[in-house]
């Protein structure tokens, strides 16, 4: 929007400059303008499964899962991205998880509670020495190289017929009630968020961000990069692994399908949408996104193309996202002020 | 002999799928994640003009070069232009459209045997007890004049002068009087044509398939990243490697396992050699 004569000026809000620099909340005002934008989002996560369940959306609580999970992958999206690598295969933390975890309750008849741990840290291990070769490459890079891997690994699975081939291994233990899957991933979900969040901002956070800004002052600060794009991996598909193991447990088999497209554009979609560098964006673009997509169900594969092009619209009309759009609002207000005429 | 002759096919085809990428890519540095889409696309235009509107098969090739041209010329206006620099922004939001191309195509019902191209030429030759289609053969030359057509092309025209200035530095171009957006989007709509040109090269062995744009925008970028990317010898070269790799598998073993290969030696050669066999300008700019 453009006024004729005018600018738009941002200011801070009385209370954020209060909360931000005088450290000592001194009314519930206060209190709650640093808890609400907090709470409420654990708050939401935690009941939107029992009204799911109090009105009997049996469909829609399946969804609320996905959701969660992708938000997963969404966020270990962004936490590569924070060190400067995009990847354009999650599919392959996904899929490497759920092939671990379904593999041992499969094969070894292995209980969940082992499965998922294994499979999250095994996964996680075998993802970032797939990685490490190609550690040394930047940006677009390395999200060549990864966009090939899923593939790569879709390929092997259907050549060599490992793990069940094309059909899959069906037959997994599944979670005793739809309870404890739904608060276990909203669990891992928030633990993700705020642990995440909390990296960021430490001084190995700092590290990792000015890897993506300048790796080569990083460099000559004495501080090897690779070491810590290979625990950033390791972070990033830790969180995926551990998607892809619930998942696979979730609903009770595992195929080719943990490989597919979708589960590396979506999350990536997600992020883009949301606002990256924040988690949280990730998390509200896929709150948004996964719905959206399931709502186009019926259009088949031109739900694919309608979410990349939503991508590419917020790439180029919105590049910050919603969260941060939402995020200033809080903080801040504006107001028009005359421009003084030039003379 | 076999491995030979379809060794040098697979080779071609894969230099014919590369050159395109690795004129936008390599040469004016725009990672054009969309060039599957336009590869594919281009094959259906080649395919609706060829046999829904009956136009001679020359015009229709020419014709859907054209307009794929014209539309990574606007593609670049309307969405390279805005997040330019942004080597992220550029790569998800050209990877998007490249998907959506394809989704939607597939969406669109664009799947069967009926959607084909013809070869330039019918039957076949025996060639040392091996029998070659004709048009097997013209791909290995259209590969072998497309590699001279790059290299000339970027060495001696003052185009290709302008593209690689701009890919180098991009203010001392700017400078020296080289418009750097419409060199980039001119790069652009080049690279489209050239995939244009690859799919229609390509495709008349086998039918028009929408995961056959996934495959040429893998391999395309297989082939760069091993060879790498702003070489044209390099191109050739790794073509003929991960050509001949990839066809000693397919004869000694299972044709699953070609993909593999290719991902091996792409691996192999970056643990090596990060700015690939022939790289050399981009390698502390932008790889280690």
């Amino acid at each position: 929007m453009v006024k004729e004569g005018y600018r738009k000026e941002r200011l801070d809000r009385g209370i954020k400059a209060r909360c931000d620099s005088i450290f000592m909340l001194t009314s519930y005002r206060e209190i709650l303008y640093m808890l609400l934008p907090r709470v409420l989002p654990i708050a939401a996560l935690i009941i939107i499964p029992l009204v799911l369940e109090v009105s009997g959306q049996v469909y829609w609580q399946k969804v609320f899962i996905l959701a969660c999970v992708i938000s997963l992958l969404a966020m270990g999206w962004d936490y590569l991205a924070s060190v400067g690598l995009v990847s354009l295969g999650q599919a392959l933390f996904f899929g490497v998880g759920a092939y671990i975890a379904g593999a041992l309750n499969h094969y070894l008849k292995w209980p969940i509670f082992l499965t998922i741990p294994v499979a999250t840290l095994g996964g996680a291990l075998i993802c970032t020495l797939l990685l490490a070769p190609i550690i040394r490459m930047r940006g677009i890079y390395f999200g060549m190289v990864t966009l090939a891997f899923p593939l790569f690994f879709n390929r092997i699975i259907e050549a060599t017929k490992l793990c069940g081939g094309t059909e899959g291994l069906p037959g997994l233990t599944q979670f005793p009630t739809i309870w404890v899957a739904t608060y276990l991933i909203i669990g891992a979900l928030l633990i993700c968020l705020f642990a995440f969040r909390r990296i960021i901002d430490t001084d190995y956070g700092m590290v990792l961000r000015g890897i993506r800004d300048n790796d080569r002052a990083i460099m000559a600060s004495g501080i090897n990069i690779y070491w810590v794009k290979v625990q950033a991996i390791f972070i990033c598909a830790a969180a995926g692994a551990f998607a892809g193991a619930f998942m696979s447990h979730h609903i009770g088999i595992v195929g080719m399908s943990v490989f597919a497209l979708d589960m590396s554009i979506m999350p990536v979609a997600a992020v883009v949408l949301g606002g990256g560098g924040t988690f949280a964006g990730a998390t509200l673009g896929t709150f948004i996104l996964v719905p959206l997509s399931e709502f186009l169900r019926a259009y088949g594969t031109l739900r694919i193309a309608i979410y990349s092009l939503v991508m590419v619209v917020c790439v180029v009309g919105l590049p910050e996202g919603i969260f941060h759009y939402l995020q200033r609002k809080y903080h801040q207000f504006d107001r028009w002020v005359t421009v003084e005429a030039k003379e | 002999m076999e491995l030979l002759i379809y060794g040098l096919v697979n080779s071609a085809i894969l230099a014919v799928m590369a050159i395109g990428l690795s004129l936008t890519f390599g040469v004016s540095g725009i990672a054009n994640f969309a060039y599957g889409g336009f590869y594919i696309l281009g094959a259906y235009t080649c395919w609706g003009l060829f046999t829904q509107l009956g136009l001679p098969y020359l015009l229709s090739v020419i014709l859907s070069m054209a307009a794929l041209a014209a539309l990574g010329f606007i593609f670049y206006w309307l969405v390279f232009l805005r997040v330019r620099g942004m080597e992220i922004s550029e790569a998800i939001a050209s990877f998007g459209v490249g998907i959506a191309i394809l989704e939607f195509l597939r969406w669109w019902g664009f799947i069967g045997f009926y959607y084909n191209l013809p070869g330039f030429l019918k039957g076949s030759v025996e060639i040392g007890g091996v029998f070659v289609d004709c048009h097997r053969l013209i791909i290995i030359g259209v590969a072998l004049a497309l590699v001279i057509f790059l290299w000339l092309f970027s060495h001696y025209t003052k185009i290709g002068l302008a593209f690689r200035g701009v890919a180098q530095e991009e203010r001392t171009a700017l400078s020296l009087g080289i418009n750097s957006d419409f060199t980039a989007a001119l790069s652009v709509a080049f690279g489209s044509a050239l995939g244009v040109l690859a799919a229609i090269t390509i495709l008349p062995t086998g039918t028009i398939l929408i995961d056959k744009g996934y495959d040429a925008l893998l391999f395309a970028l297989a082939v760069g990243l091993v060879g790498g990317l702003e070489s044209t010898l390099g191109v050739l070269l790794a073509s003929l490697i991960l050509g001949f790799a990839q066809t000693a598998v397919a004869v000694y073993g299972a044709t699953h396992w070609m993909m593999v290969v290719t991902l091996g030696a792409i691996i192999i050669v970056l643990a090596v050699k990060p700015s690939g066999l022939f790289g050399k300008s981009k390698e502390l700019e932008e790889r280690v």
